[in-house]
């Protein structure tokens, strides 16, 4: 598998760190509560196709990214950096 | 001799000579293993997986199923190499395998004669009692029994390399279709990978009696190879087989660099590549069918196309007196070439009724081989006529030829399936396979040259189309051959075994079985019969253990299905995966700055994540590394101790917002920390529990320097980072990691001021430096930061300095400790420190502990920060598992790290269970053991009794419950 970093260009799976789903991303408030956090942390969809990760180029430029896969085929749908992400 | 007197492409100048089981020959450069010993009249090569049956060779190429051997001596023997894909070379040693005492004589063939019992998925019902016997008796002996080649059991003393390569267009095959692609592209300027498992290229031009252009085929590859290397935009790598196809145009290929010579010298044995290619065409050709018959695996018997490889390219005869049987024209084919060469041809033996080929040799047309005969090599053949009448034929060897399977095996690597084609009775890959993958020859079922040099120039002007380039005109060299057609795989039946996979012995009985007892999906076929699950991955058996299966089932072949091919595609060796990164390169190994000095001081090593850390320093009359920690503890509790602690984790933290930034990292308040001043923190995953603890230093208004253990360093880097980048971009924060760039030394001990202000070019106090407090210092004129903190318990410091000084300073605050009664301590005495002091490590750390549980909670303020919400769950606030102190009160006097805890009156069952111990250690300074570990509700329990049970060792240890603060308790040995 190759993913194109914003920074540095296609590079080979190895380079990268897989972290999970983009949900990640919405942190709920400080004060959400129990329920917020627990579907936060917890609570994933599991799609045979698309889906939204976080990747880190850990043995490159370090970004964190944003990246749409499909499961099924782990063709690269799109790449952006994770802080670029954020709706 | 077999060696016929002219032909073929081996160098006869060129005269080598090689071993095989011991008996010198003679061979020519450019010979294979194969070649060389059917030129010798050598046709017993091996014996088989299961039932030991003699084996010869089969085929003259990557799908050689019986004609494994070993190769070469001592620890670089290599077992279960194919005798079709070794090139020959001087003093090569080659040995058969799995017989004894020899390969005539094979006392283990006793097998074959109780095949009755040994037939398929046996053992899954045979040898069961008595129930013991398995694993002593039967497993051992079947083990034995069965089997390919020996490794050397010795490490592999050959280098292996990994390496990447880019290109515009991997061609993989250089057969007619992949030449003509190679061409095509190079020329229009891409940049070309031409990949060929064979030493030759050529494919099946370099086999085959036809005519290119003019040219004999195999010279027109030749000089099709020689105009593609003089481009510099085209590589042509030859003995390079392409394993597998993976995501992202990314395909695994081995490149056998010096397997071909006796020294690999400087170049490695194997290289394993990884090719990223835009686009890729599979020019991989086909697999020619064998035909199921009785007894169809003596020696002698191969497939047609091997017989005339044998023939055109290395000028060997495969047989004095060679029969051909055949469903299809190759099988005429063969025959002219045999005769056109001046090898006798018993008869042609074809299963069609209705041809009348004009050939020079007795025609058996609707005729069948029904049986053969020749223990150690073929003898005769058994031919069943059209009236039905059996003529017997002597003959030395039987060419079969049953038509073609594309190799279709690349396609596949990614998930899908290949399709059946019912024009031409086979599988072809389907064409949405693997994305920017073009398919050209043989493998798209197009069998003639013509099609495939064609099939080569479109499939070039697809993966040119794509990659944005024009194709220049190139000319459809001009080819003379007659049509073919391929006819439904076949087996005959008779009362004798007919085998499908030779190398695992797998017959049609075998399928039969499996169909009887229902293991009808392929699926369970193959894992039942173990069909196509040996080193040749059944590239000459799974098509006719399909047709078999689906003519039991009545089901079509396509309905019946096929298994998934899986990389790689042929074996790759575990050497040529690790590459270099085997023993201490398997990892890298960091090292301190005062390393050589440590060395030189003959301490004695631990790793700690990839760090190399002193354990302790042996010194003169100490025997016993519990001597030298116990005198190391002493020193810093007495006087001073110096410790190299750069492996810690550092990072540097700078930005208007760094402190709201470690606000939320921190569960404790970093927003009240001032100037100068340095605080312990702890982290927490967002699910609550605690993942690494250090200090926070606070060295300017908006700069801070924060420490990890030495394990979590990275992770905590990469958790800084996540936050920072995908939950609070908005705060201006910026961190590096400056482990490396600082070399950070523990000066701990009563006399630990004293030594420092020694050298020190500004002496410091208690009023200047109070404990948990930091600032600049000067070390003969060298910038260095100075820390009052300790993990001794001690009154302690940590000094840095920009790591070239390291080293420096290592020596001069060692010699300065020795002068006070003091010196350098290793990571033992260090753990023994904080274990009397009740600090914590990963061992308490370990993933599983809330801040409450590791006696942390009063620090957790009342703050949004990360895990802070999850931290409060129920799971995690009631009946905990808490830390505590353990001391022993029996007569045992040692806790075992890792120990169970339970009540005094309980068993030491799971129900039962209080807790663990996470660290112990041998306290000199309270003369007794002494442990951390966790016990639900401890710290309700001070004062209980408890056991601590060690069941792999027997150990069961009465303990007290304590504090796990042992020494010192109200802290004033710290702020001293």
């Amino acid at each position: 598998m190759r993913i194109s970093c914003p920074h540095c260009g296609e590079r080979d799976l190895r380079e990268y760190t897989y972290l999970g789903s983009a949900k990640l991303l919405d942190r709920p408030d400080g004060d959400a509560g129990a329920e917020a956090f627990y579907d936060y942390v917890y609570i994933r969809e599991n799609p045979s196709g698309e889906n939204a990760e976080l990747w880190q180029h850990s043995s490159g430029c370090s970004a964190w990214l944003h990246v749409v896969r499909n499961v099924s085929t782990h063709e690269i749908l799109s790449v952006k950096l994770a802080s670029e992400a954020k709706a | 001799m077999s060696r016929l007197p002219t032909g073929g492409q081996v160098d006869r100048a060129a005269q080598v000579s090689f071993k095989f089981d011991g008996k010198t020959y003679a061979a020519y450069s450019g010979d294979t293993v194969a070649s060389a010993l059917l030129a010798n009249d050598v046709r017993l090569m091996g014996r088989s997986f299961k039932y030991h049956r003699p084996r010869g060779v089969f085929t003259a190429g990557s799908e050689e199923p019986n004609a494994l051997l070993e190769i070469g001596r001592g620890a670089a023997q290599l077992p279960n190499t194919r005798a079709t894909m070794q090139e020959i070379y001087n003093g090569l040693e080659a040995r058969s395998q799995n017989r004894w005492p020899n390969l005539n004589f094979d006392m283990m063939s006793f097998t074959d004669f109780l095949a009755p019992f040994l037939s398929a998925g046996f053992y899954y019902k045979t040898f069961m009692w008595p129930r013991k016997f398995w694993l002593k008796i039967y497993e051992p002996v079947i083990r034995r029994a069965a089997g390919l080649g020996r490794i050397s059991g010795k490490a592999d003393t050959a280098k292996y390399d990994k390496a990447w390569l880019h290109c515009d267009l991997l061609v993989i095959g250089s057969g007619p279709a992949g030449l003509m692609a190679a061409l095509s592209a190079g020329k229009a300027g891409a940049k070309v990978v031409l990949a060929e498992e064979d030493f030759l290229a050529g494919g099946r031009l370099n086999g085959e009696n036809l005519t290119i252009s003019g040219q004999r085929g195999a010279d027109w590859a030749a000089e099709t190879v020689k105009k593609l290397r003089a481009m510099e935009n085209v590589i042509v790598m030859t003995r390079t087989a392409i394993t597998g196809a993976y995501d992202g145009g990314t395909y695994g290929a081995l490149q056998r660099v010096s397997d071909h010579v006796a020294q690999a010298g400087a170049a490695p044995q194997q290289i394993f590549w990884r090719i990223v290619a835009k686009q890729a065409i599979l020019a991989a050709g086909a697999h020619e069918r064998p035909i199921a018959f009785p007894n169809n695996d003596r020696p002698g018997i191969m497939l047609a196309s091997a017989v005339r490889t044998y023939l055109h390219r290395f000028g060997v005869a495969a047989g004095a007196r060679v029969t051909v049987f055949s469903n299809n024209d190759e099988g005429i084919q063969t025959a002219r070439d045999l005769l056109a060469a001046g090898v006798e041809v018993a008869a042609l033996i074809d299963t069609r009724k209705d041809i009348t080929p004009e050939i020079d040799c007795p025609v058996l047309t609707g005729s069948k081989v029904i049986g053969t005969k020749g223990y150690l090599g073929l003898k005769s053949v058994s031919v069943q006529r059209q009236d039905g009448s059996v003529t017997q034929i002597s003959t030395d060897c039987l060419a079969v030829a049953g038509g073609w399977n594309p190799s279709v095996h690349l396609s596949s690597h990614m998930g899908r399936k290949p399709v059946w084609r019912d024009d031409i009775l086979a599988f072809v890959p389907d064409k949405n396979a693997v994305p920017n993958m073009h398919y050209a020859g043989a493998t798209t079922g197009e069998f003639s040259t013509r099609a495939a040099l064609n099939s080569g120039l479109e499939a070039a002007r697809a993966a040119l189309l794509a990659l944005g380039l024009s194709s220049k005109r190139v000319t459809l060299p001009k080819v003379e051959e007659a049509a073919f057609d391929n006819l439904a795989p076949m087996q005959i039946e008779g009362k004798s075994r007919a085998w499908l996979d030779f190398q695992n012995d797998v017959t049609v009985k075998d399928i039969k079985l499996a169909h009887r007892e229902n293991f009808r999906s392929v699926e369970h076929m193959k894992r039942y019969t173990t069909l196509g699950m040996a080193t040749d991955q059944g590239k000459t058996s799974n098509m006719g253990a399909l047709a078999v299966m689906a003519e039991l089932t009545g089901q079509s072949i396509p309905e019946t299905g096929t298994t998934m091919f899986r990389p790689p595609f042929s074996p790759v060796q575990m050497g040529a995966l690790a590459g270099r990164n085997t023993g201490k390169h398997f990892l890298p190994e960091r090292r301190l700055t005062s390393d050589k000095f440590s060395r030189e001081m003959g301490a004695d090593w631990m790793e700690a994540g990839l760090w190399l850390r002193p354990g302790w320093f042996k010194r003169e009359g100490e025997t016993r590394w519990r001597q030298s920690c116990d005198r190391e503890v002493r020193m810093v509790r007495n006087a001073v101790g110096i410790c190299d602690v750069t492996s810690l984790g550092k990072i540097d933290v700078q930005g208007p917002d760094a402190v709201a930034f470690l606000n939320l990292l921190y569960v404790n308040k970093m927003s009240t920390l001032k100037i100068g001043k340095v605080r312990y923190g702890a982290m927490l995953r967002e699910d609550g529990l605690v993942m690494d603890d250090g200090t926070v230093a606070r060295l300017g208004e908006t700069h801070y320097l924060i420490t990890t253990t030495t394990g979590a360093a990275g992770q905590v880097m990469a958790h800084m980072e996540f936050c920072s980048q995908c939950l609070w971009s908005e705060l201006d924060v910026h961190f590096v990691s400056v482990t490396e760039q600082w070399a950070q030394f523990a000066v701990a001990g009563p006399k630990s001021r004293e030594l420092l202000n020694g050298l020190l070019d500004t002496p410091i106090d208690n009023d200047v430096m109070p404990y948990m407090s930091c600032g600049d210092a000067g070390l003969g004129g060298v910038a260095a930061r100075l820390f009052r903190i300790s993990f001794s318990g001690e009154h302690a410091y940590e000094i840095a300095v920009p790591a070239g000084y390291g080293a420096a300073l290592m020596a001069v605050l060692v010699k300065a400790a020795e002068a006070m009664d003091g010196g350098a301590y290793g990571l033992e005495a260090l753990s023994v420190l904080r274990i009397e002091k009740g600090f914590l490590t990963h061992a308490e750390i370990d993933g599983r502990m809330t801040a409450d549980d590791l006696g942390l909670g009063r620090m957790v303020a009342a703050k949004d920060c990360i895990g802070r919400e999850m931290s409060e769950r129920v799971g995690l606030v009631q009946e905990r598992q808490q830390l505590v102190g353990l001391k022993p009160i029996g007569t045992v006097k040692q806790i075992v790290q890792g120990a169970v805890m339970v009540d005094v009156g309980a068993a030491p069952v799971a129900d039962n269970l209080l807790g663990h111990v996470s660290s112990t250690c041998f306290s000199p300074t309270l003369e007794h053991c002494l442990a951390l570990g966790f016990v639900k509700n401890g710290r309700a329990r001070m004062g209980d009794q408890v056991r601590a049970v060690d069941l792999t060792q027997g150990i069961d240890t009465l303990c007290e419950i304590t504090s796990p603060v042992f020494f010192d308790p109200d802290g004033g040995r710290l702020r001293g």
